[in-house]
């Protein structure tokens, strides 16, 4: 019970120091190749100008040249887009989008008109997404041809009229009759806002842009933290196009904070929280859909240049470092993005071991690589040795200007693996009898052994060896177990206890005696020591050991069946070979023809018979008519039972009813008269 | 003692025998005959079976009943026919006659469906 509290504390106590501590890394050649793969279109062009842009921005930000096919087939879009009547904002918006973009050559007519549709919208507009769109396509025209003239006569009111739609919280609603908010919906208002602000005609009243300043502050307010030190902002509500999500949510707060802080001074916002905004969608990894990867991909490119503060991300290329290969440590400090830091020295602060939540204050200084941009740390620090460890980092930039534009995040902890080669010492095996040692052998651990020993159950096995570290401190490695496994296949496992640096196992064989299922014979032994930070871990077989245990006695437990090979449960079975019925022995053919013979004798005996009684045919009708129905009827008689001869020959018994049913009626008809006719001939006969 | 016990049974035997052969009517004797040819033929299969066993038995007993159903039908009919039966007098030979052809057709075409 006390050790399970112990380690319940010792585990809270990592949580804490690993609290604000993970490895975060830049933008890699992975998300270059997810962008390839997500982004290509299947069909050669892209559904929608939305998506088109989507992809384009991804690739341009990740430095990956678009096909020039695509551009244009998606220009011809754009500019069909632009020239219909029936586009509405969101249309024009998003083919305006493309077309920064791709700069598709667009005529400046078109653009003029362009410019008077979304100036009618802007008028008219009344929810938030309509705002949205129509003042981001003026902007995006501004861009694109300075000739045009774009610029908003009431910006105030149309501040006034987007600020109408915010909420208490900081969030935004979309429009004034639905009650539902989101965050998502703030990002969006605050990149309106900052639109608004670049293109009024004159300047913006300052009391407004300080109250919009407030909500962006209450909005930060709102936002979420994880425990490794990222930021986001969830939206629990589903936006406008149904997408609902964290990724979404944030990358539009980024980007309407960014966009607002280019067009105003003095935005405060702390710079932990745009430190922790980066690390967020750095943390995300390599999302794995294209809308996801956008909206990263999208948010880190507007940190990467903002008003604000921009993030320094500092990462480990390599988190292992070995002892034995005499790996040094480096460091890498970057923008999001990738590009190279300004000026500054990265500092090792501490060193955590774990499990310790105090560490002695090194300050050592990496040296610096400018080739490679890699900072390095020319030897480990006293002490570290192999094991797992938490180094914190700090960053100081040189130039103190500096401090109010790039965000460091004072210390950044990253957990580090030291691996290295330990040593195994005073290795023997030994078979005691009582506590005297009977014979004993040395082993040479790691490497081959070949023990050959022979023990009875009043005996004991004992294994000792010791383990150290490269520095010479005692060794406690995650696994260190002794195998016995019986020729028949039994397996027993034991681990081996140690103190301090000394490895030590007795196995009584008296107590083990049931464990053993009373089984005798030669066990295998193979001894297990093996850690993540021990680069020689091994499996190695020891030898053998004749094992002499007592006869079972009659209500001993049964070893456990041993795993049958699958090849032979699954494989094919011993065929099975038909028996058939052996048929019924039949009488030899003679006896049955002797038989046959005898049995129409009585049938012979009975014609005879016939005959010696006189049997005549007087009585048969002479006249025509009953003589024919007499010869029916015994013609009838013979038919019956031919038909019965037919039906024990091959007929079935419902044709033989059928056609008995025929011949049945006809007979009764013919019977009837005949044996009337009779009946009366010999009723005549008496009576005369 | 013994000897008149024999000549006794031997003559009972001579008179029974005699009076057989005067006294009834020809087609009486006819059927007295039939009878005894289907009896027969009844107790030859019999013998059969009991040497070489009775492995289609449905054969067997179809065979066995055959014989002994239309033994049987015989001997109603005899009765019914037979003129110095009281009990049948009004009823007329050839009705028995046809009676007994329905019976002997229906009972063969059960004999011959058990045949197998």
């Amino acid at each position: 019970m006390a050790s399970k509290v112990g380690i319940i504390v010792v585990v809270l106590a990592i949580a804490s120091i690993y609290g604000a501590m993970a490895v975060f890394h830049t933008i890699s050649e992975s998300h270059r190749s997810a962008a390839l793969e997500l982004f290509s279109p299947v069909t050669g062009s892209f559904s929608s100008l939305e998506e088109a842009y989507e992809a384009l921005r991804t690739l341009e930000v990740l430095g990956i040249k678009k096909k020039p096919d695509v551009k244009d087939h998606t220009c011809k879009s754009v500019v069909d887009t632009l020239s219909s009547v029936s586009s509405n904002s969101k249309d024009l918006y998003h083919a305006l989008q493309v077309n920064g973009l791709l700069t598709c050559t667009i005529s400046k007519g078109a653009l003029t008109d362009v410019v008077s549709r979304l100036k009618e919208a802007v008028k008219d507009a009344t929810s938030l997404l309509d705002y949205y769109h129509s003042v981001g396509g003026l902007l995006l025209v501004k861009h694109q041809n300075s000739e045009v003239d774009v610029i908003l006569e009431n910006a105030d009111g149309i501040l006034r009229s987007i600020k109408a739609l915010s909420q208490s919280d900081g969030r935004w609603r979309y429009s004034s009759n639905n009650p539902e908010s989101s965050t998502y919906a703030a990002g969006l208002a605050f990149e309106t806002i900052s639109g608004v602000i670049s293109l009024a005609a004159s300047p913006v009243d300052e009391n407004l842009i300080g109250t919009l300043k407030k909500d962006i502050v209450k909005l930060f307010d709102s936002i979420e933290k994880y425990d490794d030190g990222s930021y986001y902002f969830d939206d629990k509500h589903i936006d406008a196009s149904g997408h609902q999500g964290l990724l979404s949510a944030t990358s539009a707060v980024v980007r309407g904070l960014t966009k607002f802080a280019s067009t105003s001074e003095s935005l405060n916002i702390p710079e932990d929280k745009i430190l922790g905004l980066a690390r967020f969608f750095l943390g995300v990894g390599v999302p794995g859909n294209s809308k996801d990867l956008y909206y990263q991909i999208d948010a880190l490119s507007h940190l990467e240049n903002n008003r604000v503060s921009v993030p320094l991300i500092l990462s480990l290329p390599a988190t292992v470092l070995s002892l034995t290969c005499k790996d040094k440590l480096k460091v890498k400090v970057s923008t999001v993005l990738g590009s190279t830091a300004p000026p500054l020295s990265v500092k090792l602060m501490q060193v955590f071991s774990s499990g310790s939540k105090d560490a002695s204050v090194l300050r050592q200084e990496l040296h610096f690589d400018p080739k490679e941009a890699i900072y390095t740390l020319d030897a480990l620090p006293e002490g570290v040795d192999i094991g797992e460890y938490i180094f914190a980092f700090e960053i100081v930039l040189s130039d103190p200007e500096h401090k109010r534009k790039f965000a460091t995040g004072g210390r950044t902890k990253v957990p580090v693996h030291v691996t290295g080669v330990v040593k195994v010492d005073n290795a023997k095996v030994a078979v005691l009898e009582g506590d005297i040692v009977e014979s004993e052998k040395k082993l040479v651990l790691p490497g081959k052994n070949d023990l050959s020993l022979s023990a009875n159950h009043l005996q004991k096995l004992q294994l000792s060896f010791v383990l150290t570290t490269p520095s010479g401190k005692p060794f406690k490695p995650h696994q260190a177990f002794l195998k016995l496994r019986h020729e028949t296949g039994v397996e027993h496992i034991f681990i081996v206890g140690n103190s301090g640096k000394h490895f030590e196992i007795t196995l009584d064989f008296l107590g083990l005696v049931e464990k053993f299922y009373y089984l005798s014979g030669q066990y295998d032994t193979v001894l297990t020591v093996g850690d993540a930070v021990m680069e020689n871990s091994f499996l190695q077989p020891l030898g053998s050991i004749e094992l002499d245990l007592p006869k079972a006695p009659e209500k001993a437990p049964q070893p456990p069946p041993q795993a049958v090979n699958p090849y032979s449960r699954y494989g094919p079975k011993a065929e099975i070979a038909h028996i058939f019925r052996a048929p019924e022995k039949r009488p030899p053919q003679e006896v049955s023809f002797a038989f046959l013979g005898l049995v129409l004798v009585p049938f012979l005996g009975f014609l005879v018979g016939l005959l010696r009684l006189g049997v005549n045919l007087k009585n048969f009708p002479t006249s025509p008519v009953p003589a024919t129905f007499a010869i029916l009827f015994h013609g009838g008689i013979a038919a019956v039972l031919l038909l019965y001869a037919f039906f024990w020959l091959k007929l079935d018994l419902f044709t033989t009813l059928k056609t008995l049913g025929v011949i049945g009626i006809f007979l009764m008809f013919v019977g009837h008269r005949t044996l009337s006719h009779l009946a009366s001939a010999s009723a005549k006969l008496k009576s005369a | 003692m013994g000897k008149s016990t024999k000549d006794d049974a031997q003559a009972l035997f001579h008179s029974l025998r005699s009076a057989y052969y005067s006294d009834t009517p020809t087609n009486l004797k006819i059927i007295d005959l039939y009878v005894v040819f289907a009896v027969s033929t009844a107790l030859i299969q019999v013998v059969y079976m009991a040497i070489v066993g009775s492995f289609p038995f449905n054969s067997f007993l179809s065979g066995v009943l055959s014989c002994v159903g239309t033994a049987v039908l015989a001997v109603c009919l005899r009765i019914q026919v037979n003129k110095e039966n009281k009990e049948f007098k009004d009823l007329p030979p050839e009705r028995a006659f046809a009676d007994f052809v329905l019976c002997n057709l229906v009972l063969h075409l059960v004999i011959m469906n058990f045949l197998g």
